[in-house]
């Protein structure tokens, strides 16, 4: 019985390493698998290496913080601050302005809107805090630059306006 | 001087006979010795670099990964540049180790493998000794480096070093007892230790195929117990990065460590060009009995790249079992070698006498 046992251990064990094998050496046949990315070369898909995928971040990728504009140069931040309050960093700095609308009331409207790169952890809470959906993420992450002054950016365009219909 | 690809006996006999015309015996003797020497330095340089970079371009396809590929098209001036920065780094004296023994080890461990390379046909008439009882002395060369690997550890005063070559030395010599039981089975079948007469004796056929069984099973206890021996994965516990940091080579630096490094790479290239020689027919093409024309076409593959082609075959497996395999704990290693390949080897070298003595081998 022992002997039978002994005898039958051997040939499971070598029959569970052929199938490791098995599984390994189909890898190594099968140079399409690899799913490494070569990463200067795939920014623009050129053909070097064995990977010719073009480099693409998924859309979750937190990037950088941007603030989309519409055709007419309008965004839809409506300087309330509460992303400036939520930032666990102080990364955002909004500066605000008063002015006139058409109806003869003031009102305030974002004059500046600060985003220090730098200091940002990618935390996300300013997206998800923002009544308004004004901000959200690039997927740029190509943030390397010679000087830090550099990292501190105006997210909103010059003479731009809030969109109508945001409060 | 007259020079064949396919044959170098007529080559190495004009080159003797010319030294021995223009000089005494004893310088002939000398120039051929260092002629002999500076061409396996040479070789012995060349494939370690190959190796390495094959191994690590290997073990990255096996991962999904693309491995070393900027330096050089495809990377292959990757493990050169590594050996310049090794040669270039400091050698860095350690204050409490035995300088004597610590300077002596590396060299114990490359010169083993070293002598071991010595005795294995490359091609016809391509064999620096040609000894009667090749097999034996290869076997006994070979188990020298155990004594570098432990002198390392010990000579270094470091505790994992010398955990690491403790353990080293109880894999080494227990598989040694596999690797020989293995290669006596095919000596059994063979009838001699000389490497020429059992590449010879494979002329219409690998001893593989026609020690059939038998000659299986010492295939593979062969291949098991000499990759361990060489201290490579899943048997490399004796280096085992996670918890020795790197084994008995732990206190090496530079040249030093490259030395270790290399003769590593040396001992796998030494033990696959004996699986080679004595299971795949070594340079001998591929002959089948009975199919001339089948023959010819295959004698005209220079006998040179028959015996690498073999040998990297072999080399690609113990690869493939480093990369596939978890490491062993060092009971399971004595239990791997003393309760299973021990006996089916003692049993196996039974088999292959009755099988001999009975003529029932092809
Ligand atoms: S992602 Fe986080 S750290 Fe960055 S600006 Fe928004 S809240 Fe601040
Ligand atoms: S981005 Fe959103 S949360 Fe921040 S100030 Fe503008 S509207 Fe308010």
């Amino acid at each position: 019985m022992g002997l039978i046992k002994y005898i039958s251990g051997i040939f499971k064990g070598v029959w569970s390493l052929l199938q490791g094998m098995a599984v390994t050496s189909s890898y190594f046949v099968r140079p399409w698998t690899i799913v490494t990315q070569q990463y200067p070369e795939n920014r623009k898909g050129n053909k070097r290496g064995r990977s010719k995928k073009k480099l693409e971040m998924f859309e979750r990728f937190r990037g950088e913080l941007v603030m989309p504009h519409s055709e007419n140069n309008e965004h839809k931040c409506s300087a309330c601050g509460i992303c400036e309050m939520n930032c666990p960093n102080g990364t955002i700095e909004v500066i605000s302005k008063m002015e006139v609308n058409e109806e003869g009331k003031k009102k305030r409207a974002l004059d500046k809107y600060v985003y220090h790169l730098g200091m940002c952890t990618f935390c996300g809470l300013c997206v998800k805090a923002c009544p308004s959906g004004a901000i959200c993420f690039s997927q740029n992450f190509e943030h390397a630059v010679f000087n830090r002054a550099k990292l501190n950016k105006i997210l909103n365009n010059e003479g731009s306006k809030l969109l109508k219909g945001v409060e | 001087m007259e020079f064949s690809i396919y044959d170098f006996t007529s080559f190495t006999k004009s080159l003797d006979k010319l030294l021995n015309e223009n000089m005494s015996s004893f310088w002939a003797t000398s120039i051929e010795m260092l002629l002999i020497g500076v061409g396996i330095l040479a070789f012995y340089a060349l494939v370690g670099l190959f190796l390495v970079y094959a191994e690590r371009k290997v073990c990255a396809f096996i991962q999904n990964r693309v491995g070393p590929n900027r330096v050089g098209p495809y990377g292959i001036i990757q493990t050169i540049a590594d050996l310049f920065k090794l040669l270039m780094k400091e050698l860095i004296p350690i204050k409490n180790a035995d300088k004597l023994l610590f300077n002596i080890a590396p060299f114990i461990v490359i010169i083993a493998s070293f002598l071991a390379i010595a005795a294995i046909p490359f091609a016809k008439g391509l064999h620096a000794i040609d000894f009667n009882i090749g097999i034996f002395y290869v076997i006994a060369v070979s188990s020298m480096g155990v004594i570098g690997v432990l002198l390392a550890g010990w000579s270094s005063n470091n505790k994992y070093s010398l955990i690491g070559a403790m353990r080293s030395g109880a894999q080494i010599v227990s598989y040694e007892l596999s690797v020989g039981l293995s290669l006596i089975t095919m000596v059994i079948f063979a009838g001699s230790m000389q490497f020429s007469v059992i590449v010879e004796a494979q002329r219409d056929g690998w001893f593989l195929f026609r020690g059939h069984i038998p000659a299986i099973i010492a295939f593979v206890v062969y291949l098991i117990a000499c990759t361990a021996e060489t201290n490579r994965g899943p048997f490399d516990l004796a280096e085992a990065e996670s918890e020795l940091t790197a084994g008995y080579h732990v206190e090496y630096s530079g040249i030093k460590f490259a030395f270790f490094f290399l003769a590593e790479y040396m001992n796998m290239f030494i033990v696959a060009s004996i699986a080679a020689t004595v299971f795949l027919g070594g340079w001998m093409p591929l002959h089948v009995g009975g199919f001339s024309g089948f023959n010819h076409v295959m004698d005209f593959i220079p006998p040179f790249f028959w015996y690498i082609g073999k040998t990297f075959f072999i080399i690609f497996i113990m690869m493939l079992f480093k990369w596939t395999f978890p490491r062993l704990r060092i009971d399971q290693l004595l239990t791997l070698e003393w309760k299973y390949l021990l006996p089916i080897n003692l049993v196996n070298v039974v088999l292959m006498a009755l099988i001999v003595l009975n003529g029932w081998h092809f």
